[in-house]
Order: C-alpha cells, then structure tokens, then sequence
C-alpha cells in the first residue's frame, strides 16, 4: 500500500502530504524515484527530507527541524488555491464509488450515529489540489455506494465534468488505494473503476468487501510487488 | 498574572474562544483546564484541528458551541467526549459549525481585517456548506463569514510583561486568531526584558495593545510539543484516548490531571 501511494508521487512534484502512511510513502519516493519531491504540511511547514525522528502529528519537532519553511497554514493553503500543489493524500471514513470522502457524520447530521472529526485540510485538498489519492482499509463499510455526507468532494454525482461545473479547481481523485486493490477514475471524472488487486488477493474477495458493483474487473492487473529498494525503505522507517 | 486570575477576568460564561490555533504543537492546555476547573459554561470554541483539549472542555460541559475543522485526538483518532456530546448529548448538547482548515483561517482574516466574509474557491461541492450558516453559496465562489472571537488563548515560547511575543515552528492560524480577536491571553515559556523582545520586532506577534493578559507558565502546553523546549508526550495522549472512552473513564481522567489539581507547576510535579 505504502509502496503504491509512493509510485503516485512524481519526480519534481510539491505534494501535500497527511499523516501517517502517507508521511511514509513520501519518505521512500524521496529515497527512490523523485529525490526532488517536496512536501507542505498544513500545519505550515514545507520540507525537501523526511523527518529523521517518529512523528506522532505533522507538528511534531522532528517535522519542523530541517524545514524549509515554517510558516501560516493559509500561506501553504493559498499555495494550493493557485494550483501549485501536484498531488495530495486525504485519509477518511468511507469513501464512494465517486471518490466522495465522508469524514464528518455517519448518519444524519442534526443527530448522526457517528460523529467524526470533521475535514481539517481534507475538503481544502480535494477541491484545490491538482489531484489526489486517498488509502484506505478495505471494508465493505467503508467502501460504500453513496456517501451520506460529502465532506471532501471527489467526482460529485459521477457525471463527466461534474467538477468543473461546479467551479472546483483541481482534477479531484486519481486512485483509491486499498489494503486489497487499487481503483482509478476516467479522465473526465465519474466511476472508480478496478486497476489492479494486490498479490495474494482475489477478485471475488475485493467484490465482497466493496459496496458497489465493481467495474473494470475485465482488465484489472495484478499489482506490481514492492521493489527491494521500495522495501529497504519502508522497513527501515516502519521498525 | 496568574492563569487563575487571566481566566477569571477575561473568559466570562459564553463567551467565544480561540485555542489550539497552532494547530498539534503550543496548545495551551493549562488555559483550558483553568477554564474547566473555574465551572465555565456555554462557551463557543474557534480552532483549526484541535488535538484533545477541545474533547476535555466538552467532555467538562463547559461548550456551547463548536466552530472548528477537526475536533479529535490526532495520533489516536476519534474524540469520545465529543463523540459523546454530538451523539448522545452527553454531558450536554452541542451545536456545532463546521470549517475546514482553510475556511477557519479565512473566516478569522475576515474578522482581522473587519470585512464581512471573505470570498473563495474552496469548499465548493462539499456538504459542510449544509451545516454552517456561516458559509454561503455565492454564484462560483463560496463567503466565508467572519468569526469573530472575544478572546484568543495563544502559548507561545518566550514573552515580555508588556504582551510583546514570539512564537516560531509552524504557525496554523496563530497571528490571524490573535488579530481578530477582541482580546489576547498570552501564556509563555519564558517571560524575557522588553529589549530582548524588541530587538527583533518583525517578530512579534500582536500589538501590544491587544494583549490583555501574560502569564509565565512553563510546561503550560504539555503534552503538546513547544519547538526548541519540549518534544510530544504521546503516550499522555494514547492515556487519554484510552481513558475517555467511557463517561466515567474520562471523569476520572478529569479528576486526577484536571479537578484535583490546583495549578499548573502542580500538574507537572506529577510527573515526578
């Protein structure tokens, strides 16, 4: 998973970078394929190194020692809004065969089942920046038809172009990556539909775990395996 | 002066209050368990992403309101308390107002800068624009209303007696919280001589004359990091989280670190 989110980090590009897994994909795209990513972090910092120490928040000090920049968070936000963040990680609750990410409610908002965090940056991520992957644990609860509530708009109702009609700046979301597979979305928005599923795993299996009928099954290739350059990496910062 | 005191002059019942606004570091939770063990009631709290002090002050029953963009305990995940609130109304209902990182800052530049919204690109297509009054549809862009708080609570590293701060690491919504608000309490590290201070002016965060209260208050952030004095105590935080799962766990949790403890130099002799 960690290896995959990496891949999707290009040589050169600024990303916007989360917490956790993603912190880590962003360490070992640095060390293997784009020595010259950089990353902003919301709290307002951008850095060209991962941190040397673990990092229980972006805040944390080993985060900001070495920065390039600690600043306010609508300055690294305002660099967002002007199309210069190239990709963003945006984690969540449940997300949908549209992209839509729900971390706000589970069930009606005036009197919700479950109350969740909220969006932070995430809604700010998925409509500014130029695109975006979220990871996600495969489950059937979490990978749901529909969304109840949209917090962090992806392909909105799924028809081509709904994003640009409604005035968002960035391209929304190019996978979802999943403890069983990978999805992508069409150029103009719309369906997730199924790239790869991961070594090990089954067809049958990503089915059952996924509230929607798949698409794409036909054509789905296995997931590439971790190189043993991408799993150096991921080891030494995972132990 | 004195935590006790700065609280008790100038964070009256209902009033609107602006915490955590650096986001996980420089939180300045020996304000907030001040404000709990004063027994304030129907405050409304302003914040970015709060990392479990705003979970204490609803869990406490001392909030109204809640206008921020994430309410939770970053390394742990879900708030229980407000979880608990929102859900069941326990202890109390709570009204809440949803932002994003970005719309919490504009919503306080708004403010700062006395303009009734500022107008922008994000949030367009998200269902938050639902349950906040106070973000509005306009055509292709979306008016993100002032807020205005009546007071910012604001640690920072090192201050003088006279209000002249500065605080250094990522900043979140610190200066704009501190400018849109009516007042400032300052709690600090170190309190330092003027001239220190005004050797580098660039530096300081508001004017003086916003700045209602300085209160020297080392560790006044635990267990939040302060760049340059203290790492992140995560295990106070995983504690906690464990702690407040259930109503009478976090009661207990708020007895023991909050209620039974009379100021904050107390706090930290527990530690040993």
């Amino acid at each position: 998973m960690v290896a995959i989110a990496s891949r999707e980090i290009r040589d050169g590009d600024l990303v916007f970078v989360g917490m956790r897994l993603p912190i880590l994909a962003y360490a070992v795209a640095r060390s293997t394929h784009a020595p010259n990513a950089r990353g902003l972090f919301e709290v307002g910092l951008m850095r060209d190194s991962a941190a040397s120490a673990y990092l229980g928040t972006m805040g944390d000090p080993p985060n900001v020692t070495g920065a390039l920049w600690a600043t306010r968070m609508s300055n690294v936000m305002a660099l967002m809004a002007q199309g210069l963040v190239d990709l963003g990680f945006i984690g969540g609750a449940e997300v949908d065969r549209f992209g839509n990410l729900n971390t706000s409610y589970v069930g009606d908002p005036t009197s919700p089942s479950v109350k969740l965090p909220g969006s932070g940056g995430g809604a700010d991520i998925a409509i500014l920046s130029q695109r975006w992957v979220t990871l996600m644990s495969h489950e059937k609860r979490r990978l749901v038809d529909r969304v109840s509530f949209v917090t962090s708009p992806g392909h909105g109702d799924g028809s081509p172009g709904w994003r640009r009609r409604n005035g968002l700046l960035g391209g929304g979301p190019a996978a979802i990556i999943t403890t069983l597979c990978v999805f992508r979305f069409p150029p103009e928005g719309g369906e997730a539909y199924l790239d790869s599923v991961h070594p090990g795993h089954s067809l049958e299996e990503v089915q059952k775990e996924t509230g929607w009928a798949i698409t794409g099954a036909r054509d789905a290739r296995v997931t590439p395996e971790p190189t043993p350059a991408e799993l150096t990496e991921i080891r030494k910062r995972s132990a | 002066m004195p935590m006790a005191e700065a609280i008790e002059r100038f964070v009256p019942d209902g009033a609107t209050v602006a915490m955590s606004c650096a986001l996980e570091p420089l939180i300045p939770f020996a304000a907030g368990h001040e404000i709990i063990r004063k027994g304030r009631r129907d405050l409304e709290l302003v914040g970015p992403i709060s990392d479990a002090l705003f979970d204490q002050l609803i869990g406490a029953g001392c909030v109204r309101r809640v206008t921020a963009a994430w309410v939770g305990n970053v390394s742990e995940g879900l708030g229980h308390c407000y979880r608990r609130a929102a859900e069941q109304g326990i202890p109390r209902h709570i009204e809440i107002h949803d932002h994003t990182n970005f719309s919490i800052a504009l919503a306080l530049w708004a403010a700062a800068w006395n303009a009734p919204y500022i107008p922008t690109r994000t949030l367009l297509g998200s269902d938050i624009l639902k349950t906040n009054p106070g973000l509005v549809r306009d055509g292709d862009v979306v008016r993100v209303h002032a807020v205005r708080p009546d007071v910012a609570i604001v640690h920072v590293q090192r201050c003088d007696a006279q209000g002249h701060a500065h605080a250094w690491g990522p900043m979140g919504i610190v200066e704009e919280a501190g400018l849109a608000a009516n007042r400032v309490i300052i709690s600090c590290e170190e309190l330092v001589e003027t001239d220190v201070m005004l050797k580098h002016p660039n530096r300081i965060l508001y004017p003086e004359t916003k700045v209602v209260a300085v209160v020297h208050e080392p560790g006044g952030s635990h267990p939040s990091p302060v760049q340059g004095y203290r790492e992140r105590d995560h295990d106070f935080y995983r504690d906690y989280a464990e702690a407040s799962r259930t109503r009478e766990g976090f009661e207990a949790w708020l007895k023991r670190w909050v209620l039974d403890v009379p100021d904050r130099a107390s706090y930290l002799t527990r530690f040993g």
